[in-house]
């Protein structure tokens, strides 16, 4: 058990310097440099001084060689400086730290209303007998799987911000503030969930476990709820793992279309200046967050289901060989989960 | 914020656009009566209210000797008074801070008496030693500051006469001083904010004297600004005395420009920036004013590479001019009320004079100079001149929404006369590189600034010369403008530059960039100050 989390957060450590490793790259090799954006966007009255652009550059070190400044900034990124933004001149942390609150509650609250939906519409469309209702809730999902975020978010808006007025239409006031963007950002987790469960549920009820409840007597609440969905919730749950890192590119969306403040916003911003160091910040700490989440829903499986074990296998949590043939839908490692065609597209 | 807008994909804008057409047509039906729309207000101004300003954009900072952006300045503008200011009506420049000042013969050498009993709003007394720190401290507050630091160059340093006389002096002869301390971003703030740190600026924001003091600033959210009490050193521009009419200005950042539009229309908020002529007309359906001005400066327009062949040609040059339709690109491109280039300066320029004669559309004119310059139309409508095809590359950034149809535009009108056009966008970083590289054709852009000064920054070839213009009588004449501190002559030599900017045809202007405010019917006296950003102390609700 030990020495798979050790492992893990090993091949954690590399994931973070690939992370860190290829921004860097990619945004050096972009034409031009943050100190010449900034003079672009500034220069609005005035012809651009180059000896004074030159003077920013080297205060900056954009005039050092390229394997230079990486070294630099990567000695200054292993002690957590991650540097000052070159737009704000505020330090990357404290950037980061303001930002990181209001995207928490969005993200957590929308992670919360997708789950929610998403379970819900899973479990009534594999528990009702009514055939049109079935197929009304199984197409809910690839509706909301092809809806474009900014999309639901403006129509949201204009829906209940303009015409009904019940939300503000934008900031970050509370909670009701908080409930157009998360509802929108719920959108495409919540249909994820809702297809990988309802798949799952499906396969789970044709198995013979769920028939040999069922003649022992079982409801079919009881067999849905206690039997089915115990054995189903496994793919949801990796998907959700996998979700986390969907949450956050989302949000750059939905806070802009919801003028939110947040870690969303300041990526875009950090990109479009090529504020260098915020956006190694926000990378790192995105791999960051999603190599945790990922590490700890691998740690939960074995609670779960008992025929899970952490650390026997050659990589990652596996199924013990004793492992009868009844197991959850889809085998193999559960980290890479099969995921369905149509949610597969949308990552 | 004519060379930022960023961060608004196409697909977004058509999405807003549809939806806000939408919503127009609903609200329509619901609210109609009041027609007195822009009209005189009946009522009497009076004073309370909060005003609620929804812009695009945050770029992380309130200090206004720190920032570019319109949409920072409309804010940050309120906190700090000027040494002087400009009347946007006349150009002329008149006492705020200063109540009078003198200038050598030389203009080498600025003197200002201050006006007495002016207090930051931290109680500190307004001195000359604070102005003095003030314009020492703007070039160290590093590449923010950038606006402020060039209407400084070549500072020699400064004199404290008495408590309230400062000499400014300067290197070299430097005429646009006076209107560079009309501009937000020398406006002085008290001697505590000096010496804070531009980080600290940034983020917490200055001590002014102005109208209004920053309560709250939420980065990409909201800046919060509440009215000074006991304020009575307004601008000479002013037309109330005293305190301002609002208790407060709440700056919303609203990055979505359909979310803007949709909150002014359902009064969420009471005036937003940037208006987009597709929301023009769902704007005044909801009964809002639109308030246009044309930002002062040099206007957009078509630069050439000078140097390079076929542009070392003034034929070539003149016959693109003739060849362009300025009327059909702003009725087509747009907001109302914006004017086609009648100069090298926008004509809310000081010293602007009227040239429309020689930028007149004469498609005609522009087919025989090329033909006299010996590019002959081919059978595939291309003119050529031994073997090779007449064709331009035009450089542009996407810093304003109008520039790709604007552009698509001038492909057009000059296709009609035989020249291929094609179109380069590059990003705003590149910016740099291609004015001081000179790699280009033609390149696309504006530049603003109230002081006509700004065409000796662009067309000398004293400076950067990014346009490579050969050395001629210009430089003379725009050397001279800047050593000339009487108005009256400087006008003269600042239309003489004009002329030979346009003569000459070393550029095309084009389309004056016009700022365009959406504003609340309840909302009265918005004003644009000279450099056609907002001066909010004289504006109320009703």
């Amino acid at each position: 058990m030990w020495r798979y989390v050790l492992r893990r957060l090993v091949q954690a450590v590399v994931v973070l310097w690939a992370a860190y490793t290829v921004t860097f790259l990619v945004l050096d090799l972009l034409p031009g440099d943050p100190v010449s954006t900034l003079a672009g966007a500034g220069a609005d009255s005035q012809g651009i001084d180059p000896a004074q652009i030159a003077r920013l550059k080297h205060q900056y070190g954009f005039d050092q060689p390229v394997l230079v400044r990486y070294f630099h900034y990567l000695t200054k990124a292993l002690r957590g400086d991650f540097g000052v933004s070159v737009s704000t001149n505020r330090p990357v942390s404290s950037v980061m730290l303001d930002a990181l609150p209001p995207t928490l509650a969005l993200t957590g609250l929308g992670l919360a209303i997708g789950i929610a939906f998403g379970g819900a519409i899973a479990l009534l469309a594999t528990y009702t007998n009514q055939r049109w209702l079935r197929q009304a809730l199984l197409s809910l999902p690839s509706l909301g799987v092809s809806v474009p975020g900014f999309w639901v978010g403006l129509m949201l808006v204009q829906l209940f911000s303009f015409r009904i007025r019940l939300f503000p239409a934008f900031g970050n006031d509370g909670l009701r503030g908080l409930i157009l963007p998360a509802v929108t950002l719920a959108v495409l987790p919540g249909a994820m969930i809702a297809q990988i469960l309802a798949k799952s549920l499906l396969t789970a009820l044709a198995e013979p476990y769920a028939q040999t409840a069922q003649a022992k007597g079982a409801g079919r609440a009881r067999v849905h709820l206690r039997h089915a969905l115990r054995n189903a919730v496994l793919p949801a749950l990796t998907i959700t793992g996998v979700l986390t890192g969907q949450l956050m590119a989302n949000a750059v969306v939905i806070e802009t279309v919801f003028s939110r403040n947040g870690l969303g916003r300041i990526t875009a911003a950090a990109v479009t200046a090529q504020d260098i160091p915020v956006v190694q910040g926000v990378v790192v700490f995105g791999a960051f967050v999603f190599i945790t989440v990922n590490l700890v829903i691998d740690l939960v499986y074995p609670l779960l289901d008992p025929r899970i074990a952490v650390g026997s296998g050659g990589r990652g949590p596996s199924r013990r060989r004793s492992g009868t043939v009844d197991t959850p839908a889809g085998g193999g490692a559960l980290t890479t989960p099969a995921v369905e065609p149509a949610a597969g597209s949308a990552l | 914020m004519n060379r930022s807008r960023q961060f608004a994909p196409a697909r977004w804008a058509v999405a807003v656009a549809a939806l806000a057409v939408g919503s127009t047509l609903l609200s329509a039906c619901g609210s109609d009566g009041s027609s007195a729309d822009g009209g005189p207000a009946s009522a009497a101004a009076r004073p309370g209210n909060t005003l609620t300003f929804a812009v695009g954009s945050d770029v992380g900072c309130v200090d206004p000797q720190q920032v570019g952006s319109n949409d920072s300045v409309y804010s940050t503008r309120q906190i700090v008074d000027s040494l002087t200011d400009q009347d946007p009506d006349t150009g002329k420049i008149v006492p705020w801070l200063a109540q009078s000042w003198e200038i050598s013969a030389d203009a080498k050498a600025f003197t200002f008496h201050l006006k007495p009993g002016v207090t930051f709003s931290d109680g500190t007394p307004l001195t000359a030693q604070v102005v003095k720190d003030n314009f020492e401290a703007i070039p160290k507050l590093g590449a923010l500051a950038q606006l402020g630091a060039g209407y400084l160059g070549g500072y020699a340093g400064g004199k404290v006469i008495d408590d309230q006389t400062i000499e400014i002096d300067f290197q070299q002869s430097n005429a646009q001083f006076l209107q560079a301390t009309s501009t937000f971003s020398l406006g002085i703030v008290s001697a505590a904010s000096v010496q804070k740190t531009p980080q600290e600026r940034c983020g917490d924001g200055v001590i002014g004297s102005g109208p209004f003091v920053l309560s709250k600033y939420v980065p990409s959210q909201s800046i919060s600004l509440r009215k000074r009490t006991g304020y009575a050193w307004g601008s000479s521009l002013f037309a109330k005395s005293g305190d301002a009419y609002l208790d407060a200005l709440e700056f919303k950042v609203v990055p979505e420009a359909g979310v803007r539009t949709s909150s002014l229309q359902s009064g969420q908020v009471d005036a937003i920036g940037a208006v987009a002529q597709a929301d023009e007309a769902a704007l005044e359906g909801s009964g809002a004013q639109l308030q246009a001005r044309a930002n002062p400066g040099v206007p957009f327009g078509l630069s050439f590479n000078n140097a390079k062949a076929p542009f070392t040609d003034p034929n070539v040059r003149k016959a693109i001019g003739l060849a362009i339709n300025r009327q059909q690109i702003v009725d087509t491109v747009f907001p109302t009320g914006t004017k086609p280039a009648t100069s090298i300066l926008s004509h809310t320029t000081p010293s602007y004079v009227d040239l429309s004669a020689s930028l007149a559309f004469d498609k005609a004119k522009a087919g025989s100079l090329l033909d006299a310059a010996g590019w002959r139309l081919g059978a595939d409508g291309i003119r050529r001149k031994d073997g090779a095809p007449l064709s331009l590359t035009i450089t542009w950034f996407a810093n304003a929404a109008t520039n790709q149809p604007a552009l698509e535009l001038v492909q057009q009108q000059l296709k009609a006369v035989g020249v291929q056009v094609e179109l380069k966008q590059l990003q705003i970083a590149q910016i740099t590189q291609i004015l001081t590289g000179g790699d280009f054709d033609v390149l696309w852009g504006n530049l603003t600034r109230a002081d006509p000064d700004i065409l000796r920054s662009q067309y000398s070839t004293k400076g950067l010369n990014t346009y490579k213009i050969p050395a001629t009588e210009l430089d003379t004449v725009l050397a001279q403008q800047a050593a000339e501190p009487d108005a009256t002559k400087r006008a003269a030599l600042v239309e003489r530059a004009q002329r030979l900017v346009v003569d000459n045809a070393y550029v095309t202007p084009v389309v004056e960039l016009e700022t365009e405010l959406g504003v609340g019917k309840n909302v009265h006296d918005l004003k644009f100050e000279a450099s056609t950003r907002v001066q909010l102390h004289d504006t109320w609700k009703s």
